[in-house]
């Protein structure tokens, strides 16, 4: 039992911390922030999950653990996520030699974006609904259907795509991942962007031929590498919305202790104490799911992890919410206000929120698998 | 970061586990599981059981019965012990008094003392709280006056846990009136024989006769019997109070009664089918293991984290605990609540009218339920109360 950092994980923290620091977005700039990409690239955060011999650095979920809390702190919007957490997720737990060859490179050194392309108009957040179909035609398969909120999916070159081969639209087997170029021929993309300030996009597929070896993982088995995956990106998360949370949090104290009424620092009235008080409670709670889910996001038996990941998301979610509103109503009147930092923290909490299930859902999650408490 | 055990680690839990369920009687465990009160006797056997064995005072100096444990093996114990649904060794001795005369006593009252108080020959009560000093403690008002080489005590004490059964009470008495609040207390440990002592009941919202009222009259206590210095007393009950809080949060506690309900749920019908089966109450016993699992990681970071901090210091993060803790604990009873149902309603220790012979209707377990529950409400108010929790934080950790 240790929560410490290794020493070459706490290095890891102070670059990525200083960078960020650095390099922290103004969430009310109209403007297009600059790309970080490049400097992630130079940082070795985009070559990080991945192993030595395949030009990675070979961290673990700690790792991407600590970065994420970084970004999140920094309310940093480049596609980390989407690219190394989720699209590196799938090369590493799924992808053939080939293909782990052809692409890894390539996400290691900046010049190539993925996204995971899963959601669609009826499926919310069950991974196993799928209504996009993969026809099998000689030596290809023919891809047809409509994805949504696919995050960094305008500016990916790389989709991962959930469809039917086999099966009707609810069924858990029968689901097929495919790796589709974004230009290719039958794939259109309207992008647009989200209220965290990052960027999604709704992605049609037209006749979309994909050659059988860009299949990612079984046919007709994808579900179970999927599951997974998003497993990875939910702790993932869970450490944005913490480095969220602890940012937003210090904030607002500090802002209790300058912000002056009645001829005193509103800091010292009782009542708001004890609700930063709370909030702080809130997110040490949260710190302690978000580790660990980092150190079960790996466990390969789904009947460990799922509960445990679907626990912290819980967590989580619960914490970011009492955060997020208390944020806002310590502030009073400034925190309502696109100028002002506290708001966009809020966002970015609400937008974690729902990102791969919301409270409720994960709250089933734990319930369906019989919970984490049972009698010795 | 790790967050199992080491193999040695889970060796020393599986010994306990097996320890606990063999040594201690499975009469007084089913008790602690269905939260009804104990008898005197029930604690002192438990108790004697785990100091024969040496497990009743691993927290003490290791010269006097302690164990040189790790923090991790220390909660191992303590988790284990709630887990087995065995009586906590008194904690007025173990945790309370006899740490403070560990640490500020004097060689004659560690040898008079600790012994006695780990076997529970002493049975230990304890002196703060008075009606006017509750979470403002530094308040109290009974007295100690110096005469003739002896303090004479006069006042009352409130809130005084399992009083009834006490030998002797360790105090916080003024004995200097001029000072600052917290400057003129002193620690007095009292024989409950002494004369001018009455001790008289105070039955809770649930029926029990578990805590009570103590007057003192003009009381004669010989001056050895002070721990430490004159007017130090404070410090002492506050190196006291923070052994207090870190056991406090009493994760295993509910997480055997977490466990508990859902067995019950799963052997209790509702609505045609059984209570496990209803997705409103499963939901919540879901939130409630998020909840707990949570703090269970938190207890662990705070545990891990011990190594780096000087030991006599308590971590400020018990706070956390304490408040996460005592809302979960409530949570778990009101859940058992819920299990039992209109079942909770008659009371316990009802009469058996003569020549009754039906079957219960009620199951056996559900009169306990309430009584319970009524009981946990104290737990968000001892131990200063998760309001004065509040404060510490914001004052501690926030710099408000």
């Amino acid at each position: 039992m240790d929560f410490d950092l290794t020493e070459e994980q706490r290095l890891l923290k102070e670059s990525i911390d200083r960078f960020v620091a650095d390099h922290a977005r103004d969430p009310a700039a109209h403007a297009a922030a600059p790309s970080l990409w490049a400097g992630f690239a130079e940082l070795g955060l985009l070559a990080l999950p991945f192993s030595e011999e395949e030009g990675g650095i070979g961290g673990g979920p700690v790792e991407t653990m600590i970065v994420m809390e970084a970004i999140g702190r920094g309310l940093i919007v480049e596609p980390y996520l989407s690219t190394v957490v989720l699209g590196g997720g799938f090369l590493r737990l799924g992808g053939t030699e080939a293909q782990r060859q052809e692409f890894i490179p390539q996400i290691a050194d900046g010049s190539l974006k993925l996204a995971f392309a899963q959601l669609e108009r009826q499926s919310r957040y069950d991974l196993h609904d799928v209504a996009t179909t993969a026809r099998r035609d000689g030596g290809d398969y023919v891809l047809d259907g409509r994805k949504g909120v696919v995050l960094g999916g305008d500016e990916a070159g790389l989709l991962v795509v959930t469809a039917r081969t086999a099966g009707s639209r609810r069924d858990e087997n029968g689901i097929t991942l495919f790796l589709v170029d974004g230009d290719a021929q039958g794939v259109t993309r309207r992008g647009m962007p989200a209220q965290d300030g990052s960027r999604v996009a709704e992605i049609a597929l037209d006749g979309v031929r994909v050659p059988a070896g860009r299949v990612l993982g079984e046919v007709d088995g994808g579900l179970k590498l999927a599951s997974h995956v998003v497993d990875v990106a939910l702790a993932a998360l869970c450490a944005d919305s913490l480095g969220a949370m602890e940012e937003l949090q210090r904030v607002t104290v500090d802002y209790l202790k300058t912000r002056q009424q009645f001829g005193v620092a509103i800091g010292t009235f009782q009542a708001l104490q004890h609700r930063a008080a709370d909030m702080l409670v809130a997110v040490e709670q949260a710190r302690s799911m978000a580790m660990y889910a980092a150190m079960m996001a790996e466990e390969a038996d789904p009947g460990e992890r799922r509960p445990a990941i679907a626990a912290a998301k819980a967590q989580v979610n619960r914490s970011g919410r009492l955060v997020g509103q208390e944020a806002v109503q310590l502030h009073g009147g400034i925190a309502m206000t696109w100028e002002y930092k506290a708001g966009h923290y809020f966002k970015r909490l609400t937008s974690n929120d729902v990102l791969f299930g919301d409270t409720d859902h994960h709250l089933r999650a734990v319930m369906e698998t019989g919970g984490l408490v049972e009698e010795v | 970061m790790e967050l199992r055990f080491t193999p040695e680690e889970i060796a020393f839990r599986d010994d306990l586990r097996r320890f606990f369920r063999e040594k201690v009687p499975a009469e007084i465990r089913r008790k602690v599981a269905e939260g009804r009160h104990l008898d005197k006797e029930d604690i002192v056997t438990s108790q004697r059981i785990l100091n024969a064995a040496g497990l009743a005072t691993p927290n003490w100096p290791v010269a006097w019965g302690g164990k040189d444990w790790t923090p991790v093996q220390r909660y191992i114990f303590t988790e284990e012990m709630q887990r087995a649904a065995v009586p906590l060794p008194l904690q007025f001795n173990v945790f309370m008094v006899g740490p403070v005369i560990a640490a500020f006593g004097n060689e004659e009252q560690k040898r008079k003392f600790l012994p006695a108080t780990a076997n529970l020959d002493i049975w230990w009560c304890q002196g703060f709280s008075e009606p006017g000093a509750g979470s403002d403690l530094a308040s109290l008002r009974t007295t100690a006056e110096k005469r003739d080489g002896k303090y004479v005590v006069s006042g009352q004490k409130a809130w005084t846990t399992l009083g009834q059964h006490a030998d002797w009470i360790f105090c916080l008495v003024r004995t200097d009136k001029e000072a600052k609040k917290q400057r003129g207390i002193s620690f007095l440990l009292i024989d409950m024989k002494t004369p001018g002592i009455t001790v008289r009941p105070v039955v809770t919202i649930d029926g029990a006769h578990e805590v009570n009222e103590v007057f003192f009259d003009e009381v004669e206590v010989p001056a050895e019997n002070l721990v430490g210095e004159e007017n130090k007393g404070w410090d002492y009950a506050k190196f006291l109070l923070a052994n207090e809080r870190t056991g406090i949060a009493r994760i295993g506690l509910s997480k055997q009664r977490l466990a508990r309900a859902k067995r019950l749920a799963r052997e209790t019908e509702a609505g045609g089918r059984t209570l496990w089966e209803d997705t409103d109450f499963r939901r919540r016993v879901a939130e409630i293991e998020v909840g707990l699992k949570a703090l269970e990681i938190t207890q662990m970071r705070v545990v891990a984290n011990q190594r780096h901090r000087d030991a006599d210091k308590p971590d400020p993060a018990s706070s956390i605990l304490k408040i996460k803790g005592s809302e979960l604990q409530q949570a778990t009873t009101e859940l058992l609540l819920e299990v039992a149902g209109p079942y909770a309603l008659p009371a316990p220790d009802h009469e058996q009218p003569e020549g009754w012979n039906e079957p219960a209707v009620s199951p056996e377990w559900a009169d306990a339920a309430a009584p319970l529950y009524f009981n946990y409400r104290k737990v968000s108010i001892y131990g200063g109360s998760n309001e004065i929790q509040r404060n510490i934080i914001a004052k501690a950790f926030l710099g408000l």
